[in-house]
């Protein structure tokens, strides 16, 4: 027995390339971070070197937009997270021949989706008061309406995701993980809206995130609450989580026609 | 017109997974408080048949009722009423025993949950062991487990798959005897799945045996034997399998 054999570790790198290759979202997830970062900090980059006075004219603009950030992608990962858990576990057969309905699970992960954005993004919203002399609770009112949307908005990505997993097993689950920053670029989390491309602006419209936080530098900016970002964040929120909703129930009663529920692994 | 007279009643059922047949025609009829087999090699659609009658898997064709209601429109009615073991499927690991059974016991709105959950420990001899996270538990306890779950909500119906792989002989032999303590107890029903000749010879009323998503003959233990003119339920079983093997050829 050799100490030390270059076929067996050959074989291992041949194990995890067939791994690899058998699910796409696994492959797709090697390219992705790279991109999503150089697009998101470019953008930001090339915004801050024109308006060096931005962080200025609103100090915390910037600590406000990560922490409102957080608040979807913790909303979203809170369902993704609670799914998962049930695949890992292989629990989904065991939930689903007890009396538990689709759509009460969802609901379920919904509220377990709050209790994890307060214990994610509420200590990180206080501990930034001693640090750096801001509080996110001085946006108001407002922050009760933009929280609201992002979460919601986190729900309608956490469905549609739990939709793939319930169609791709765990083979989907990186999407968990990257899906929300994906839609981080359009967003214009660290800065307007006008600094995109006029075709990612189209998209931009499109998305409930663009609007809240066009919504929060109004606030820090110019004292004013948007009504009209408000209202259009909320009528794409009722819309994306009818379409989570619709595609999370299909999916189930498609894993069932497949017998997927008693099979989900890697 | 389905015959309420049987807790579970198939007529027809079909599963086809794209151009495999899992499951092709099969009629099943369980009388109340008697418990059923489905004997048959891997492969067989022992357990796909298990899946449709739980509402786990929905059929291609056929019906099948459950209890008195129609399993392919209002499973959720019984739900309740019935339940299930199986070592493929786990319970969450990170959770201990006890979390699971309140968890469960809570989804099928069992009354006296606490009460019912010290009775079970007794019962299935898991007391020591109730806060103890599942995943740490060796394979003979996670199987009293998972059998503590399946009785939690005392099911009229209950469904077994291989309820005793993978244990020692010992371990076995006190599962199936807790179980028949269980049907005499209750009144239960009991459908099992198994490739195990002496437990469903000990077991069945009445044995179903498939093969190729068929089910090519059934009768009690003693009638299949009689009838194929073997000795015992497993030289029946192999007769059944080589003539899949020379049927294969």
């Amino acid at each position: 027995m050799t100490l030390f054999s270059a076929s067996r570790i050959a074989t291992m790198l041949l194990r995890y390339l067939y791994l690899l290759r058998s699910s796409w979202p696994r492959a797709l997830e090697l390219v992705y971070w790279p991109t999503i970062q150089m697009i998101l900090w470019g953008y930001t980059s090339q915004f801050l070197m024109t308006n060096s006075s931005y962080v200025a004219r609103a100090s915390g603009v910037l600590l406000g937009a990560v922490l409102l950030w957080d608040v979807m992608f913790r909303g979203q990962l809170g369902i993704s997270v609670s799914f998962l858990e049930e695949l890992w576990s292989r629990n989904l057969g065991q939930l689903f021949i007890s009396p538990l309905r689709p759509y009460e699970w969802a609901l379920a992960m919904m509220a377990m989706s709050l209790v994890r954005v307060a214990i994610g993004v509420v200590p990180a919203a206080l501990l930034a008061i001693p640090m750096y002399h801001y509080s996110i609770f001085t946006l108001g009112l407002p922050l009760v309406a933009f929280f609201a949307l992002l979460v919601a908005m986190g729900w309608a990505l956490g469905l549609a995701i739990g939709a793939l997993l319930l169609r791709h097993g765990l083979g989907a689950e990186s999407l968990a993980w990257l899906a929300a920053f994906l839609l981080a670029p359009a967003s214009a989390v660290y800065y307007p809206v006008s600094v995109l491309p006029h075709w990612v602006q189209i998209w931009a419209a499109l998305l409930p995130s663009a609007h809240v936080f066009e919504g929060m530098r109004g606030v820090m900016f110019e004292h004013r609450f948007a009504l009209d970002h408000f209202l259009a964040a909320t009528a794409l929120d009722v819309v994306y989580l009818a379409i989570g909703g619709w595609l999370f129930l299909d999916s189930f009663e498609a894993a069932r026609r497949r017998g997927s529920l008693l099979q989900q692994g890697e | 017109m389905a015959d309420d007279a049987f807790v579970v009643e198939t007529k027809g059922l079909v599963k086809r997974f794209g151009a495999t047949e899992a499951v092709g025609g099969i009629d099943i009829a369980v009388p109340g408080g008697t418990t059923a087999a489905l004997l048959g090699g891997n492969g067989a659609g022992k357990t796909t048949t298990l899946a449709m009658l739980l509402g786990l898997i929905e059929p291609t064709s056929g019906s099948i009722r459950v209890l008195g209601a129609d399993m392919l429109r209002d499973r959720h009615r019984v739900l309740a009423r019935m339940n299930f073991s199986s070592p493929y499927m786990d319970l969450p690991h990170r959770l201990t025993v006890r979390q699971n059974l309140v968890v469960y016991g809570r989804l099928y709105a069992t009354l006296a949950l606490k009460e019912r959950i010290a009775r079970l420990a007794r019962d299935l001899q898991i007391d020591g062991f109730l806060d103890r996270q599942t995943g740490t538990l060796s394979s003979g306890q996670r199987t009293r487990v998972a059998l503590a779950k399946a009785l939690v909500n005392e099911p009229e119906l209950l469904l077994l798959d291989e309820p005793t792989a993978s244990l020692d002989p010992d371990t076995a032999d006190w599962v199936r005897t807790y179980l028949e303590a269980y049907r005499a107890r209750t009144g239960a029903t009991l459908l099992l799945a198994s490739h195990n000749m002496a437990e469903v010879e000990r077991l069945a009323d009445q044995v179903m045996m498939m093969r190729r998503g068929r089910i090519v003959d059934r009768g009690t233990p003693q009638e299949l034997i009689a009838r194929h003119g073997r000795a015992s339920l497993e030289e029946v079983f192999l007769d059944i399998a080589r003539e899949k093997d020379l049927a294969a050829q």
